[in-house]
């Protein structure tokens, strides 16, 4: 420790004390950062720390406030509906991740290439991206219905027996996966096209001199030096699919059933359908930690991957 | 309370009211003459509308095809009251939830708001968020002569009474549950229109034909949406899911049965997937005629019959809610308008609600199949019903069904948390569980939420 306070450089301005000039034109300074931080602590940190006392709570609107202290917290662990909607989240976000960066990669490395309206059919793939979700999520409401739907007809047409898609329990989950990779590949392109059109192009020459095939230059050369870029993918895919809230509720509402009641969906039910305020902020509080944890884990990862 | 009310108006406009009452009668039968909707009746000539003119409220509907009549018809309360109205028609979910978010806060940003009685009733009665009425309907200064309370039918009435005898919305809609039949298909077959419970099941058999894309019944199967289906059905025993004093009867031997007709139905005669199934799924199904019977709400006359919109116009029959074994009802759900307590302008939120239950309105509301209007007279007057082009077949069930009507779901609190678990329940005995062990389990985990809520109350 000590030598590490030896070998610093020293600071180039010593550092202000009380009664210096200098001390009284920084805390000046301080005050423009006043507004930003009484922003912060009205907007961000206020809100969670009513957010947690409010999860001491037993609150249901138009009812008294009672403390309970780690009650809700206690009733989360042994609602089997809770733990089925985290484990059903997981799946969900698994699945919405490792579809749209899997599809999203292979479209890149296709864009990469150099064909005729190329800039159109790129132009034409993010379309998706743009598009509203509840308005997909009409969409694509129509285009699974059992009987009227135009995806059973598309599979007649294959000659392919007809699905339930989301009104059935078992593939209620992967039919709401498939609006995501639907919506979100472009995403993951747009992040990989960008790494790939970033990359030195020597070490592929090398690579191409020292008679390294396609498949080999792409395992061991480009996969390794885009993987910073699709961690960046992964991470804002992960962070997304854990939040998806609008077109599962305008799809399913959770349902058939409980069968695509994600964390997001239960916590909705609790605070605005049911008004339980006290039960719903521990829903928040438990879910705040699990995306952190989700993040902070990804983003380890991330720092593992970037190029030294 | 008139005085109360008055005392909030400035002298400017008590001068205005008094200059306008002189002129009252001449603008009133201009109204007349420009439109026949939304004015009030001539009985009203000494009522002075203007009292509160130059006064602005806001109002909170839930989007309907109701709600668009009283946007439609707004200019003319505005013209007849001086009142300006700044509404906002919220989809109806958003909307429940926007008024017990902003009555929780204490300050709401609306006067008048549309309530969902089958949904708020026990919650906004408990939390008082709305004004009681009572005062203001006895009051010949604040109520019109033409305005006839004893006019709304009783089950409407019932609706808008709370436990404590207040009186805290008036009514302005009722939705009877009825049986919507494909009459073609009925009588290829040489199939009878149901009546009861038992005859539907056959009836849906004797239909069902999936290999020519013919299913013999459509209702809710989604959770939530799925549980009036039962409730209504359990009236067939005379029975209801939670008694008067709070105690749920919801694995009763009625109960059990009832859900056992859903199951049969939804089962083995609704198109498959029906578990996800909302009321737009069940309406796009039967309108293209591919579901012979379709239980559900009374207000989807008008877009059966749009030939844009569907392809069974003038092919549809409208028959009341089948009966069980012991009795006949038709489940009821409604909505009413009133005033929130803490509005600062409670006498013309008054006057709009007045209006917008009043007779010309709901005649509006009728012309246009826009929904169930809960006066009796509008049924009475045949000569305006000779004039609606809505069918006569739906009308009569309308009126048949007002006069069998129950409210279908619990006047309880936690209603969405029962239609949460009780609809679950129901979607999953569509896809083979056991009726009575999933009521057993639904009760279970609804029996605390119940007792906390009666607890709490």
């Amino acid at each position: 420790m000590s030598s590490t306070a030896a070998t610093s450089p020293p600071p180039l301005t010593p550092r202000p004390r009380f009664g210096d000039r200098s001390y009284g034109r920084r805390s000046s300074y301080l005050l423009f950062v006043l507004p930003a931080l009484v922003v912060i602590v009205a907007v961000i940190i206020f809100p969670w720390i009513y957010t947690v006392f409010m999860s001491f709570h037993d609150w249901q609107v138009g009812a008294r406030r009672i403390w309970v202290g780690l009650d809700n917290y206690g009733e989360l662990l042994n609602d089997l509906r809770f733990r089925a909607a985290v484990g059903r989240t997981f799946v969900y976000t698994v699945l919405a991740v490792a579809l749209p960066v899997g599809l999203g990669t292979i479209a890149a490395i296709l864009f990469h290439q150099e064909f005729p309206f190329r800039g159109l059919f790129r132009g034409i793939f993010i379309l998706p991206m743009i598009a509203t979700p509840v308005a997909i999520a009409l969409v694509w409401t129509m285009m699974y219905h059992p009987q009227l739907g135009v995806l059973n007809y598309l599979l007649s047409l294959v000659g392919l027996p007809p699905s339930l898609w989301v009104y059935a329990p078992d593939t209620v989950i992967p039919s709401l996966v498939l609006v995501e990779t639907w919506q979100w590949t472009p995403l993951v392109m747009l992040i990989v096209l960008g790494g790939l059109a970033s990359l030195p192009v020597e070490p592929l020459e090398s690579a191409v001199v020292d008679g390294a095939g396609t498949w080999r230059i792409y395992r061991d050369i480009i996969l390794p030096m885009t993987l910073p870029f699709l961690m960046v993918a992964v991470v804002l895919r992960t962070i997304d699919s854990l939040k998806a809230f609008d077109t599962i509720f305008a799809i399913t509402q959770g349902g058939p059933g409980t069968a695509s009641e994600t964390i997001n969906i239960y916590l909705y039910l609790q605070a605005f359908s049911f008004f339980r305020i006290g039960h719903a902020s521990a829903v928040v509080v438990v879910f705040f930690v699990i995306v952190v944890a989700c993040s902070l884990a990804l983003l380890i990862v991330r720092q593992r991957t970037k190029w030294s | 309370m008139a005085e109360q009310l008055q005392r909030r108006t400035s002298r400017r406009t008590v001068v205005k009211s008094a200059a306008a009452s002189a002129f009252a009668a001449p603008a009133f039968l201009r109204l007349k003459s420009a439109s026949a909707q939304g004015t009030p009746d001539a009985a009203d000539a000494g009522f002075n509308w203007r009292q509160f003119e130059g006064e602005t409220i806001t109002t909170l509907l839930a989007t309907s095809s109701r709600a668009d009549v009283l946007v439609e018809l707004q200019p003319q309360f505005e013209e007849l009251t001086g009142i300006t109205v700044n509404v906002d028609v919220v989809p109806e979910q958003q909307q429940r939830q926007k008024m017990v978010i902003e009555f929780t806060s204490g300050n709401p940003s609306f006067d008048v708001a549309m309530v969902s009685w089958h949904v708020q009733k026990g919650l906004f009665g408990r939390g008082q968020f709305m004004l009681d009425l009572r005062e203001l309907l006895d009051d010949p200064e604040l109520t019109a002569p033409s305005y006839d309370f004893a006019d709304f039918s009783e089950a409407a009435l019932r609706f808008a009474t709370q436990a404590d005898g207040r009186i805290d919305t008036l009514p302005f809609n009722i939705d009877y549950w009825i049986t919507y039949w494909n009459m073609e298909l009925f009588d290829q077959a040489g199939v009878a229109f149901p009546e009861t419970l038992e005859e539907t099941v056959a009836a849906a058999e004797a239909l069902h034909d999936p290999d020519n894309g013919v299913f013999g019944f459509v209702a809710r199967g989604l959770k939530n949406a799925n549980v009036p289906v039962w409730t209504s059905f359990m009236q067939g025993w005379g029975a209801k899911p939670v008694t008067d004093d709070g105690a749920l009867e919801t694995t009763t031997e009625a109960a059990v049965a009832a859900a056992g007709f859903y199951q049969t139905l939804l089962a083995n005669y609704a198109p498959p997937g029906v578990s996800g199934f909302n009321w737009n799924e069940c309406q796009t199904t039967f309108s293209q005629g591919t579901a012979a019977i379709w239980f559900d709400g009374i207000g989807f006359a008008a877009p059966l019959e749009n030939p844009d919109e569907s392809l069974v116009v003038g092919k549809v029959g409208y028959g009341l809610q089948p009966a069980g074994p012991d009795a006949r009802h038709a489940g009821t759900f409604g909505d009413g308008i009133g005033i929130t307590a803490n509005s600062a302008k409670p006498g013309p939120a008054y006057l709009y609600s007045q209006w917008a239950t009043g007779v010309e309105v709901m005649q509006r509301i009728l012309e246009l199949g826009a929904g169930a209007p809960p006066r009796n007279s509008i049924y009475a007057d045949e000569e305006f019903l000779a004039t609606v082009e809505i069918p006569q077949g739906w009308v009569e069930a309308l009126v048949a069904s007002g006069e069998i009507g129950l409210p279908s779901l619990p006047e309880i609190i936690p209603v969405t948390e029962f239609r949460d678990i009780f609809g679950i329940a129901l979607t999953n005995m569509i896809t083979g569980a056991d009726p009575a062990a999933e009521l057993e389990l639904a009760t279970q985990q609804f029996q605390p939420i119940l007792e906390q809520s009666l607890a709490g109350s």
